[in-house]
């Protein structure tokens, strides 16, 4: 890592004055702390601010942990079915050519692009009391929308594209002898897919998991249309925090802020672990 | 380092299938293009047409009404201004750290590195609250810039700056992997024949840049355009001053206005998918002028 700096910094033609870098350092970093770094010594020393007692009563209480709860299912059900389509996208993605594939592509990125605010109307259209399914959901005494599906549904759409997007170019850097290989030696495509495809992208396939399952935990805005804000019903974490924020209940938030907080930077970690992996694979490979 | 490329940078389409046999050798081919064809439709395509089918049926005149009226147009101009100043700032100062994590060495470069993505990781809500403590007029920030008669927090100001953090990982990690990938030989040719440092980096570096600082900005762009939940707490959400177009969305569902909130959610898909399609423009170029397939920038 360093070794490419040094080869920069040691080359008399690509190195700068001491005042330039100085200056170019001091700036970016200065930027960098400014707003990324304060901002999340900001989330602990709020939630610590009075103290730990009240840190973990406002952890534990009811109301947080059925936020928790409901955070979990909601990633438990939308990572598993983003997981499964982003394997299958990806396989279909590069290892066949058709026509309109980059068309595909795009329209797989979609939800990247929507505002999150949007995606949790789209599901109020659909299933809210005047959508489309409103009566009929009624008359079925079923509830989608200001409910428990509904959140999961506006989950899935805004983690949709995670695993996908991780694997396509690993996939498409992999090329497809290995698995041509295989098929003309006989091996099931499942087989292929697990014996030869599969060992070289886990690393990649593992990064998406942990992003969209980081996106699942946060969202935000889509889930709050959909939720209905019901205490201890339709409450996720995040939705839990602006209520408390709301209420002028600071610290109570701020230690709620910080759970999350603390797992954005458990997948930071995550991620450089894997990215680590990968410059290992790949240097023993190429 | 290998900077596999950001969390939701937009597809770098693939190169495009040249010279490949029309047989294909592999299985699936079938049921993986149903499967996601399917489920794609389910879940991404057929909730998006709502939108436009409800405004179809609010009727024209009435969509005009909704998505020009004062307190909506002004949401645009407060959402989009943002989001461009917010961007350029970004593609400024991200390309000063994709520079310094490159070509510079110094302590804390790694964990400066994992934090970058900070933004993509830290749910909204939180970065939204903790900005807001911080620039609040009791806040760290807050607390010295008031008496300085700049006020942030509950302003447009705090927008620009929620908008500047969810922005900044979009320019570093697009920027970061070309800087990567420049050759010395290149810098060292133009020193030879008598290039300053600084003409070096204006007519060689600069030019290989451009793609992937565009890149980045119109993806910072695109995300701050959308952005709801850091925003929502640092604005202060003043009508015609402080509140941005999703709010608007927000507001107008509140008071159960279906078709009002549907039509500024046509007036944002819109836009969002024409930014879309400039964006992979973008990054056909930028491959292109990188002289390789879409693909390698993951090494």
């Amino acid at each position: 890592m360093s070794s490419l700096a040094l080869r920069f910094e040691n080359n008399a033609a690509t190195r700068e004055q001491p005042w330039v870098k100085w200056t170019v350092l001091t700036l970016g970093l200065g930027f960098f702390a400014l707003f990324l770094l304060l901002p999340l010594v900001t989330v602990f020393a709020e939630a610590l601010r009075k103290g730990l007692g009240v840190y973990f009563a406002a952890l534990t209480e009811p109301d947080a942990l059925s936020a928790l709860k409901l955070t979990l299912i909601a990633a438990l059900i939308a990572v598993p079915l983003n997981l499964v389509f982003g394997v299958w996208a990806a396989w279909l993605v590069t290892k066949f050519d058709f026509r309109g594939k980059s068309f595909l592509v795009t329209l797989i990125d979609l939800p990247f692009s929507v505002s999150p605010v949007v995606a949790g109307l789209i599901y109020v259209l659909l299933f809210g009391a005047q959508g489309w399914f409103g009566p009929w959901l009624q008359e079925h005494d079923l509830k989608i929308v200001f409910a428990v599906p509904g959140i999961v549904l506006a989950t899935v759409f805004v983690t949709f594209p995670f695993v996908a997007r991780e694997l396509i170019p690993l996939m498409e850097a992999q090329g497809r002898e290995e698995e041509e290989a295989a098929t003309v030696l006989g091996a099931r495509g499942w087989q292929t897919f697990w014996y030869v495809t599969l060992p070289n992208v886990k690393w990649g396939l593992l990064y998406g998991v942990i992003l969209c399952n980081a996106r699942a935990f946060g969202e935000f805005g889509a889930v709050s249309v959909v939720s209905g804000h019901i205490r201890g019903v339709t409450n996720t974490l995040p939705l839990h925090v602006e209520i408390l924020y709301n209420e002028y209940q600071f610290a109570a938030a701020f230690a709620v802020a910080s759970l999350l907080a603390l797992l954005a930077l458990v997948t930071l970690g995550l991620k450089s672990f894997v990215e680590w992996q990968q410059a290992q694979t790949g240097r023993h490979t190429s | 380092m290998s900077s596999t490329a950001a969390f939701p940078l937009p597809a770098a389409a693939g190169p495009e299938p040249t010279t490949r046999r029309p047989r294909r050798v592999l299985p699936g081919f079938g049921l993986s293009l149903g499967y996601t064809l399917v489920y794609l439709s389910l879940m991404v395509l057929i909730p998006l047409s709502a939108v436009f089918l409800k405004t179809s049926t609010l009727g024209w005149e009435a969509f005009w009404r909704v998505v020009t009226a004062p307190r909506v147009v002004a949401s645009y101009e407060l959402s989009f201004g943002a989001s461009l100043l917010a961007a350029a700032l970004n593609t400024v100062f991200g390309l000063l750290l994709a520079w310094s994590l490159v070509r510079y060495s110094f302590p804390g470069k790694k964990l400066v590195d994992a934090l970058i993505d900070l933004p993509f990781a830290l749910p909204t809500a939180v970065a939204g609250i903790a900005l807001t403590a911080l620039y609040a007029r009791n806040g760290w920030l807050g607390s010295v810039l008031e008496p300085l008669g700049l006020k942030v927090a509950f302003t447009p100001l705090g927008v620009l700056v929620a908008l500047t953090f969810i922005g900044l990982p979009f320019v570093v990690r697009t920027v970061q992997p070309v800087l990567e990938d420049i050759d010395t030989e290149l810098e060292e040719a133009a020193a030879s024949l008598g290039a300053h440092r600084w003409q070096t980096f204006r007519h060689v570096v600069f030019p290989i840049l451009t793609p992937a600082l565009l890149t980045g900005f119109a993806l910072a762009f695109a995300r701050a355009v959308g952005e709801y939940g850091s925003v929502i707490f640092i604005a202060g959400n003043i009508p015609m001053v402080s509140e941005i177009t999703p709010l608007m969305i927000i507001t107008k569902l509140e008071q159960f206005d279906y078709a009002g909130a549907t039509a500024i959610a046509t007036v944002m898909l819109v836009f969002s998918f024409a930014l879309l399609l400039a964006i992979n423009g973008l990054q056909a170029w930028s491959a292109r002028s990188r002289g390789v397939g879409a693909g390698r920038g993951k090494r």
